[in-house]
């Protein structure tokens, strides 16, 4: 009984500082975000055409944080532009999200160029190109031939990053990945149980670089930030847009032989659709994807994900601080 | 032909593909690995390694707790409280709420299957102790048998359908639950499960049959071991009444 207590104690007091870590982070945060965003302003003011008001957009999205908040800005911009938008945002994985789209019960939504090549159309991770504009042009010929456009890509990608803390980083006294050549053996590394088996993650680390870690442990990807603050591995391997790497000052190692591929994001639509739409929907998307750059995509990742945002409001936020709506 | 019939050959194609990935192994998705077939082993292998211990462990605590309070038919509400409570937790929740305090790797996962594991046996032994006529174990008393000796020669092998039913619904949970393991750096069966970007598919159903599977034959031989360890008496009845114990689930409902 006694032991159920302290559990229970344990939870409330874990549970009060969990609240009092977000309530400052979101203050401090969120202060230095408008500026950062506010910098990237364009002043360009989406437009609304009555004559969208006839055409009825779906967007999907899929169901994570960031694809949340991408699928939020789009159908939001599309609104203020006029057309009149309906959201399914809240599709299992780009599998389902694919079948949706092609089914027409939706018309639109964002895929990472990475993603769809291997997961759609079949290329191993080590074919992919390491160049962003390459990558999505690959992407964009193979979706043209399944009926749906690919739309120009987002400056930032969410790719696979070698993450270490601060201290470690000036400990080993590391920049790029192939740094910790010699020093690899003293490193204990972590990342999601995929990464285990995948080119862009262990095995090229491993194969590419020639680093053998004191140890590799699978985690699941929300414990990815986790386990470097609480020290149960020297290095964790994150995605270049979690919000936590602004956040807990993490330091991203520079990849110097290209084993990440790009993921960029890309909306992708139905070409019926487009055409109906007309020229606005691709002019509004352009738009509104010139501020995501990676640090505003972390800064709006770690408002829901850090501040416990909703992520139809932080997308709100974005739009508005950027200067693409009134 | 319908779509639903479409359907079945696409199903009976996907699972075909599946049963192709446990034989025979294939490429990742993502390529540069080998998956499936004779790299299932050490999976299958971690997994066995990690039920066994944690269903052992649950035995060596929760056995000797339930023989004794069921002996003396006493403690109702802690045995209603550790039922519910066991039932309450989700074991995907105790791992990362343990991630802090015993960090990654094999102690985590343990502790948490253990959990798991405990009520129903530590249930279904009370019970089936608890349960045994008062006349038997006065007659046993009148003949002159110490407390323990009742135990031990009259209660328990009165008992055994229940206690090892206990035991029975604590391995099959336990297998379908260490597929999370993966989740905190112990690689086991449930690794394609969590990984479907690397597995495909075919890889997810794979190590579900493998599981599934897995589960079957942990019941069917422990199924056996009961067979084998129950009073002759006992048997011809439940013989006679439901045939093989595999069939007849004498079981207590945690719930």
């Amino acid at each position: 009984m006694r032991n159920i207590a302290a559990a229970l104690a344990a939870l409330i007091a874990a549970a009060g500082l969990a609240a009092c870590g977000s309530s400052s982070s979101s203050d401090t945060s969120s202060s230095k975000a408008t500026s950062s965003s506010s910098s990237g302003s364009t002043g360009q003011v989406i437009q609304s055409n009555p004559a969208n008001k006839k055409v009825t957009v779906t967007i999907g999205s899929k169901n994570f944080t960031e694809e949340f908040i991408l699928g939020n800005i789009y159908a939001q911009a599309l609104k203020a532009a006029g057309y009149n938008v309906k959201t399914q945002l809240n599709l299992g994985s780009e599998q389902i999200a694919l079948k949706a789209l092609k089914s027409g019960q939706i018309d639109a939504y964002p895929e990472y160029t990475g993603t769809a090549l291997t997961s759609f159309f079949k290329v191993k991770t080590t074919s992919i190109p390491t160049d962003p504009a390459k990558a999505y042009n690959q992407a964009k010929a193979d979706f043209a031939q399944q009926g749906l456009t690919a739309l120009p890509p987002t400056p930032f990608t969410d790719s696979n990053a070698v993450a270490v803390t601060q201290a470690t980083a000036k400990k080993l006294g590391v920049k790029n990945i192939s740094d910790l050549k010699s020093k690899a053996s003293t490193i204990t590394l972590a990342g999601t149980p995929e990464c285990r088996q995948r080119q862009d993650c262990l095995l090229g680390l491993q194969q590419v670089y020639g680093l053998k870690f004191k140890s590799f442990t699978p985690v699941d990807p929300s414990l990815r930030h986790e386990v470097l603050q609480k020290g149960q591995a020297d290095a964790s391997i994150v995605f270049t847009t979690d919000g936590q790497i602004k956040a807990n000052k993490e330091v991203l190692l520079n990849d110097d032989k290209n084993i990440f591929p790009p993921y960029n994001i890309t909306l992708v639509v139905n070409d019926k659709v487009l055409q109906k739409a007309g020229p606005d929907f691709a002019k509004t998307i352009a738009l509104v994807q010139k501020g995501m750059t990676t640090p505003v995509l972390q800064e709006l990742n770690s408002r829901v994900d850090l501040d416990k945002q909703k992520p139809a409001a932080v997308a709100t936020e974005y739009l508005k601080e950027s200067g693409y709506t009134k | 032909m319908g779509p639903g019939g479409t359907r079945m050959i696409v199903a009976a194609f996907d699972f075909g593909d599946a049963i192709d990935f446990i034989l025979n192994g294939r490429e990742s998705v993502t390529g540069g690995v080998r998956i499936g077939g004779s790299e299932l082993l050490p999976q299958l292998w971690r997994h066995l390694e990690l039920t066994g211990a944690a269903v052992g462990i649950a035995c060596a605590v929760a056995l000797p707790l339930a023989l004794w309070l069921g002996h003396l038919r006493k403690g109702q509400f802690a045995v209603a409280s550790i039922a519910n409570v066991g039932r309450a937790v989700p074991s995907l929740a105790l791992i990362g709420f343990a991630v802090a305090y015993i960090g990654l790797g094999f102690p985590n996962a343990l502790l948490a299957l253990t959990l798991l594991a405990i009520p129903p046996i530590f249930v279904n032994a009370y019970v089936g102790i608890a349960q045994v006529e008062p006349d038997i174990v006065d007659a046993a008393r009148g003949q002159g048998m110490t407390e323990p000796g009742i135990v031990r020669r009259v209660e328990l092998p009165l008992a055994v359908p229940l206690v090892f039913g206990g035991i029975r619904t604590s391995v099959v949970n336990v297998i379908a639950t260490a597929t999370i393991a993966p989740l905190i750096g112990v690689v086991t069966l449930g690794d394609a499960i969590v990984s479907p970007q690397v597995y495909g598919d075919a890889g997810q159903l794979g190590a579900a049959i493998c599981v599934a599977l897995l589960a079957i034959a942990a019941e069917v031989t422990l199924a056996l071991i009961q067979m084998l360890v129950t009073p002759k008496g006992l048997k011809l009845s439940s013989t006679r009444r439901r045939g093989f114990p595999f069939m007849s689930m004498r079981r207590v409902e945690v719930s």
